[in-house]
Order: structure tokens, then sequence, then C-alpha cells
């Protein structure tokens, strides 16, 4: 069944962004179409995390504007980004290490709970009841993910691919519109990525969410993704279906190299 | 709900329930008489979205109506097979009583079967109907739906990833139960008018045996032989509506099936299912079980992780665990049997369990367990005697799928550790002059469906049932099996070769998970072994030892050296026994792989397939007798999703000496 990928949910246009003399990004503009996974790929230092930073409102471009569902943002704190719907994972996984599963992906819900922190503090009636909601929230992504049998374990303890699949799980329970993924398959095995994509794909499936991510991993990005953009020294070498980007002489002589 | 699924049946003249003998000889009958008995206390309990959800008996009764209605709307007719794949759910386990109660029989497939296995039974048991847990068995019955043209219709319980299936054979569990509501209320007493038309004497469920050799044999069972075994059983335990037992192990195995649905149906206690397989210890830990049954590798692999565990612990922690349980193993078997025991030790006993077996018992999940049995295969007595020490009343039970399990059961207060004890009412036992063990009972199966070649060599006219088992009754009276009959041979020196035995030798210490022994025909013994590698890999972590796969692991020549301990200790043991001398191991090779029922090099129940290992490894087994110092092997493996690889290696192969002398065993094995 082919999918319904809709209007633009986020345009980045002609983006600027630089540190002291190092310009990382070159007035580079593109979409995020609502339901479609989109992959930034590029090599190092193409400035691919540093436009994931600029559209959660971490960094501020000094030049160009992003439009969030028809709306030209203003100067912002990633929070704001967070609160309107746009979640992410990190790169190297940034975690509550000394934190259960649980809670850890329970933080992702903080910014949906009401009761101001008295109400939690006594926490009894109102946000007693709010708490079970929100773990009612919390265990379908456990089991979503698959990872029940770590639910109180510390996360801290848990296995690098694991740690990822909690992180991911964070994201969730942030029930984001927009989900950025930087590297979420960096230092997986085989069988780690597998089971990774699937539930990207499954993510991006049953809860309709739009996913931006960034890979390395070339067959995991022209599987799972429906449109590519490739960036290389801040500037967007190309932008298109993946068979399309692949067969790119620019692409090619920038990226995946000489064949 | 709306309609009422389970209202009487209207034609009075197909309910003959009138005597009460005849209202419990099906599980379908039994399950309305729990709903009248007991509507409200808990049939079935599934961990979901991390909370127990229980269903009680009347519930069940009006979910499993609910789908038999829905079966017989979609066309299931008396006699018709309906499959069941997948890991332990309520809602399996339901499907089983709505077939039987239709007059139809199911069919319990292995959950880790690759798609050609499934193919075999589907196929051969002439299945149209099947219930699939989730998307990955859909997936593998879409790949072989083809293949089985009796395969009418698949339904599928958890719809998650489903919705892209557009199958027109799919459909599913709560639609069908939707169906099933709608056709009980044009029709309401359908469902127990169905019911009644059951008789003991029918079908009751076909189970495939896993088989060491050849393709799987579907095992026939009556309710009639089920439910007379299960109930001595529970008569001889003093089981009760109150018993909690855990549903974890295979759907398709006799064993699950008979401890988690037979015996619940037939006490009326509730049997829970586990949230996912990977949480089935810590969901243990959470129900704490009063009934528990487990395959000795389950006990075995409980144990090295306490152990690995105590490890890890403070020093104080350490010594107070290992004084206690070292205690324990002298006095807590002896309490147990309620022999006389000196009123100090009875004291530090006590002490012990408040301090140690109390805590660990609880961390295990252990605490309320009044009955737990081992079956399948022998259990080393260090394990055996480390539970029963800590005060858990675990006992052995010799039984089989052709015989609906109970056939033995080791009795309160005769426990033994090398035993199966002696045969509980209504079986005989019989060793025929070959040394093969023979039964009769009231559990004896009906026949192995479409092969009746494999049913006559098996049931003889002269009503005794061949199992193929060699075995002997010692001197109390207890049964001790050795071997499968055909497995036991000789070297070429004359002497008894018994290979089982010398693997469960082998297998009893906590680094070495599966080993293979040969000797039959040849001058002497050697063996395969496969390292365990969470034992064997915590104990490199203790050395610095670095490595990157089992492969690697298990070439390391440290490691050979630890299992040459190993072997040495068993040897030691053989050349103490006059008529096994000659089968202490001479060589040994650690292989690069884990032996995977994927390969067939196991059976789904995890047996040795000894001739396809024999073959499959030849090159090996000739350099194990050539005298050549390393092997070479190239080996196809196959993947979990059904793709295959090859695998080369050379192995490193040891000679060990034999005759050394006997050495004081330590009390306990110790990992690391």
């Amino acid at each position: 069944m082919q999918k319904q990928i809709g209007e633009p949910i986020l345009t980045a246009d002609r983006i600027t962004l630089a540190f002291g003399g190092v310009t990382a990004l070159n007035g580079i503009s593109f979409e995020i179409r609502r339901h479609e996974i989109l992959a930034m790929i590029g090599p190092n230092g193409a400035g691919k995390t540093s436009m994931l930073n600029v559209i959660n409102g971490f960094y501020h471009p000094q030049g160009g504007t992003i439009t969030w569902k028809g709306q030209i943002r203003r100067r912002m704190r990633p929070y704001h980004a967070a609160a309107q719907g746009i979640a992410r994972t990190f790169q190297n996984v940034a975690l509550f290490k000394g934190m259960t599963t649980l809670d850890n992906i329970m933080t992702g819900r903080l910014l949906q709970m009401r009761r101001n922190f008295l109400w939690q503090a006594i926490h009894f009636g109102p946000a007693e009841q709010e708490e079970l909601a929100h773990r009612a929230r919390v265990e379908r992504i456990i089991d979503f993910l698959e990872i029940q049998a770590i639910r109180k374990t510390l996360v801290g303890q848990l296995p690098y691919g694991l740690q990822k699949r909690v992180e991911l799980g964070r994201a969730l329970a942030m029930e984001p519109e927009l989900l950025l993924l930087d590297e979420p398959m960096a230092g997986m095995n085989v069988e780690e990525k597998e089971d990774m994509c699937r539930f990207i794909l499954d993510v991006n499936d049953e809860f309709g969410t739009t996913i931006a991510l960034i890979e390395h991993d070339m067959s995991v990005v022209m599987d799972i993704s429906d449109r590519v953009v490739v960036l290389d020294y801040g500037r967007k070498i190309a932008d298109g279906p993946p068979d399309k980007v692949r067969t790119d002489p620019e692409v090619i002589a920038a990226y995946l190299g000489e064949a | 709900m709306t309609v009422d699924v389970l209202a009487p049946a209207r034609d009075r003249e197909t309910t003959t329930a009138t005597t009460p003998g005849a209202a419990r000889d099906t599980f379908p009958k039994l399950l309305l008489e729990h709903a009248r008995v007991r509507p409200v206390r808990p049939a079935n309990r599934e961990k979901d979205y991390g909370i127990w959800q229980s269903w009680s008996w009347a519930e069940v009764a009006a979910e499993v109506g609910a789908l038999a209605c829905g079966l017989a709307a979609l066309g299931f007719r008396r006699g018709d097979k309906l499959a069941i794949i997948g890991d332990n759910r309520p809602r399996l386990y339901w499907a089983i009583a709505a077939t039987q109660s239709l007059g139809g029989v199911p069919v319990p497939i292995y959950q880790d079967s690759i798609a050609e296995e499934m193919a075999f039974v589907l196929d051969h048991a002439e299945v149209r109907f099947a219930v699939a847990e989730d998307q990955e068995q859909v997936d593998k019955l879409a790949e072989i739906k083809a293949r089985c043209p009796l395969l009418e219709r698949v339904i599928f319980s958890d719809p998650r990833g489903m919705r892209h299936y557009g199958q027109p054979w799919l459909e599913s569990y709560a639609n069908v139960q939707q169906r099933g509501r709608e056709f009980a209320g044009n029709d309401p007493g359908f469902f127990r008018g169905e019911i009644a038309k059951g008789r003991g004497s029918d079908t009751a469920i076909i189970l495939y045996t896993s088989g060491t050799t050849g393709q799987p044999k579907g095992v026939v069972l009556t309710f009639d032989n089920i439910i007379s075994c299960a109930t001595t059983a529970i008569a001889f335990e003093g089981l009760t509506d109150r018993e909690e037992v855990l549903a974890y192990l295979p759907m398709a195995w006799i064993g699950e099936h008979i401890f988690s649905y037979v015996q619940a149906y037939c006490a009326g206690f509730c049997a829970s299912c586990p949230e996912s397989q990977a949480t089935v210890m810590l969901d243990l830990r959470e129900l704490g079980p009063t009934y528990f049954f487990a395959p000795p590798r389950i006990f075995e692999s409980i144990l090295t992780q306490v152990m690995i565990r105590m490890e890890d612990a403070g020093w104080m922690k350490r010594r107070l665990f290992h004084f206690f349980v070292d205690f324990a193993r002298r006095v807590g078997p002896k309490l147990l049997d309620r022999e006389r025991v000196p009123v100090a030790h009875r004291i530090l006993y006590r002490l012990g369990e408040l301090m140690v077996y109390g805590p660990l018992k609880n961390t295990l999940g252990f605490s309320r367990i009044r009955v737990a049995y081992t079956a399948g295969e022998a259990i080393g007595p260090d394990l055996f005697i480390f539970y029963r020490s800590l005060g858990i009343n675990l006992k052995q039970l010799y039984g089989m799928t052709e015989s609906s399990v109970f056939l033995c059961i080791q009795r309160n207060g005769a426990v033994k550790p090398d035993t199966a004890g002696g045969p509980i009412e209504g079986v005989e036992i019989r060793i025929a002059e070959d040394g093969e063990v023979l039964f009769k009972s009231p559990g004896a199966f009906q026949c192995y469906y479409k092969n009746p070649e494999a049913t006559a060599a098996a049931k003889r006219p002269d009503g005794w049932v061949h199992t193929g088992d060699s075995g002997f009754f010692d001197a109390d009276g207890q049964l001790k099996i050795l071997d499968r009959a055909r497995d036991v041979g000789r070297l070429r020196g004359g002497a008894l070769f018994v290979p089982k035995f010398i693997e469960n030798k082998l297998k009893f210490f906590p680094y070495i998970k599966e080993a293979v022994v040969f000797g039959d025909g040849r001058d002497f013994v050697t063996a395969f072994v496969n390292i365990d590698l969470e034992a064997v890999g915590d104990w490199a972590e203790r050395r610095n030892l670095a490595y990157a796969s089992y492969q690697e692991l298990a070439s390391e020549q440290a490691v050979y050296d630890l299992v040459q301990g190993c072997i040495d200790r068993v040897n030691q043991d053989l050349a103490a026994e006059p008529t096994l001398s000659p089968s202490q191991i001479r060589r040994f090779l650690i292989l690069h792989k884990e032996l995977d029922a994927d390969d067939g090099e196991l059976t789904r129940t995890r047996k040795v397939r000894r001739r396809i290992i024999a073959e499959r490894y030849e090159p090996l087994v000739e350099a194990l007798y050539s005298g050549n110092a390393t092997g070479r092997i190239a080996t196809e493996i196959t993947f979990e999703d059904g793709r295959r690889g090859e695998m080369r290696a050379e192995l490193a192969i040891r000679d060990v000496e034999t005759d050394l002398p006997a050495t004081q065993p330590p009390p306990f094995k110790k990992a690391g």
C-alpha cells in the first residue's frame, strides 16, 4: 500500500550558520513533508548535526528562516521546539544513566504534565491520576519497542543498542509530530540495526510520525527513507528519492565514492 | 458483551450430561463447570503493559465461546484441525478450548519453527485453520501458504504491524470473536450444544514430537488419555484450585500442555502467561508459583546465574552464602524428607533460612513452591540436591508425549537424585529382555497420525508400548533411565558405551552447555563440546581474556584447559566404575559454533540429534580418530530469518589422559 506523504511540515529557507570563521551551513533550503522519512547524509563535517540543532532550536542561524507548520519561527529555545512537537535523539546516547528505563521514558512525558510541583509532591488525587495516565502511555511505548525485560533496569547497565532504543522511547513519549534521529544506528551490529530499522518504519507507520534522520549506513538509508538530502561542506548538493540520489554524479564524487 | 454465548442449549436432547463423570470428560465441559462453580476465581493471567491482567473462569468461558462461535461462522466443522502458533498467550490457550468445543483437533506448533518445519506439520495434519500470535508467525504462514492448499484461514491475535495486510484469508482474533457473538445471537444454544456432543474418547489434541531422527510424528491423544493421567497426578500431589503456575514453555510440548492447560482445567487453578520470553525470570519472581515444572537446563541456567552473581558480591556475603549452602547440602534434603536431624542442625538451618535460603528463594520466585518437577533429561545430582537443600520440593518424573506424560513420579520422602520414581496408579512398567522400558497406561496414545508403521512399531498387539528408552528398576523399585536404547552401543573392545550418560556428566559442569560423545564401534571415546557462553564468558572476563565472538572464545587455549579440567573429573568418575571405565574420553575438541535447532542439530526441545551431527561434522569425527592435532570443517548455518551462510574453521584437538587417580570433588560447582 502506498503511503500518503502530505504537505511540508517544516521548511528551511536559505539557512546560514557560522561559528566564527567556519561556515557550517551555507544557504541551505529544503523541506520536510508530513509523514515522510527524510534522510540527511554527507561526509563528516558536512553540517548534518548542525542542521538538526538548528531545527530543534539549539543553534540560531545567522541567516534564513525556519517555518514550522506554516509559522515562521522566531528565536527560541530547544524546550520550545519540544513543546511544539519536535523530539530528538542524540548521536551519543544522552540518557539519565542512574535511572531505570521506565523513569527515563517517563521524563519524556514531563512537558505534558499539567499539575504543578506542589501537587506532584503530595502525589494525591489529580496528580496521581495524571501520573497513571502517563504511565499507561509509557507502557504502550515499552510494549511497542519490546523492552519489557529492561523496564526496571538502570540504563547505565544496558548494552549500547538497547540504550539507543530507550532513547527512542523517551523521544516517542513526547508524542512528537517530527522526530529527529541523529545516527540512530551508529555502533550497532547487524541484528540491532535491523531491529532499529523496523522500529523506525513502525513508528512512521503506526503513529504517522514524520522522521528526519542522519545516518551513515547507506544500505539503511536507501532502504527506509522516502527522500534523501545530501550535504557537503555546508552546501546542499542533492535532494530527491534514494534511487535518484544514488546515481547523482556529484553525490558519488563527494560521498559515495567512485564505483 | 451484549450477547450471551453461554446460553443453555435449546435442544435438550443434546445435553446428555446427566452423570457427574460425563460432565467432566472433556476440557470444554470442565470449563463450563468451572464457570459455574468458581466463576470469579482467576483462570488465566497475562502480564501486559507492566500489569498482571486476569480473566476469571466465567470470562474465559465467554471468550472461548465467542471464538468457537466465530470459528463456526467461518465454516469450522467437527474433526477439522486448527494449528496454534505463538508464545504462551491466554488467547492461544482459549483457541485450544474453542477448537475442542467444536469437536475439532488443536495442533500446536513450535513457535520458533522455521517455515519449512511448519509447512510439514500443517500439510501432514491437514490443517484448515491457524491461529497465529503475531506478524512474525503470519509472515511465516504467508510464505508457505501456497504449499499448504488445505490451509484456508489464518487468525492473528496481535494486530501490530498487520494494518497493510490485505490477504483475504487473514482475519483478526477480535473480528472472529465479534462474528461469534453475532452468530451466538442467532443461535444462543449452539456453543453448549456443541460441547455436549463431545465424548471422552474423542481426539483431544495432536502433538508433533520433535523427534531426534527423521520427520516429526503426530501423537494422537484422547480426552480420556490426558484427563485420566492428569487427574491421577493431581491426586498424587494433592493439588487444589489454589495452585499458581507460570505457562512459559513451548505450547507444542506435551509437558507445557499438561501443566498449564490440562491440569489447570482438571483442578481449576490459574495459569499465568509471562510478558515475553525475555521477562520469564522476572515474572516468575512476581508470580511466585506453587507448582512449577522445568527441564533440567532451566534449573541449570538459574543456578549458573546465581553463582555468577554471588561471585560479584562482597566477601562477607560470599562467605556467608557458601557456608550456608554447603551446610544445607548436608541437612536440607534430610529435613525435606522428614528424617531425624539433630536439634543444633535444625536451629542452624533455620538461621540459614532467615539469612540465605529465604531471600534466595524469594529472588528466584521459588518461595511458595509446593511441588516442582523436572523431566525430559537427566538432571545433575549436584544441581538436584542444591534445590532440594534450599527446601524446594523438586522431584523427577518420567514420561513422554506417547504416555500423556505421567508414568513415574518420585513420592514425597523417597526422592533420589538419579531415578525417576515408581509407576503411578494405573501404570504398569516392564523392562524388556534387551533393557527397553515398556509400559501400559490409561494415558497411552492412540496412534501416530497417518503413520501406521511407526504406530505398529511402538504399540504392540500385546498392549505394551515400547518407549525406546533403556533403563532398569533399582533396589527400591524406582525406575532409572540410561539412554535411548538405540544409542547404547559397544566399543570395539566390547565394552558397553552409553553416550548420554557420559554427555550428562559433562553437561553438569556450568562451563559445558552441550556435549556429543562418539565411541560406538570405535577403539576409544571422543567428544565434541559446546561451551556455555555466559559462564565461560564470565570466567574469561575475570581473567581479562578478551574475545569478540563465540568462535574466538571457543578456540582459546585457556578455555581448552578449563574444559579439559571438567573432562578429567568425568574420566575419574568413569574410571571408578569397572563397566564404564573403558568409556573414558581420550580426545576432545570444542566446536566453533553452538549446536542449533535451526540447523537441525538439536530438536526443538533441545535434544541432540546424534546422527545428523555425526554426518555433518564427519571430517571432525575422523580427525578425532586420526591422531591429527587439528580438524578442518566448513558448515552451513541457518540464520534466524532462514537465510543461509557458510562457516569455515580449523579446530584444535586435545588429548586427555585417562585413569587419573581420583581426587575429592569440590562441594559445589562454582562459576568463575
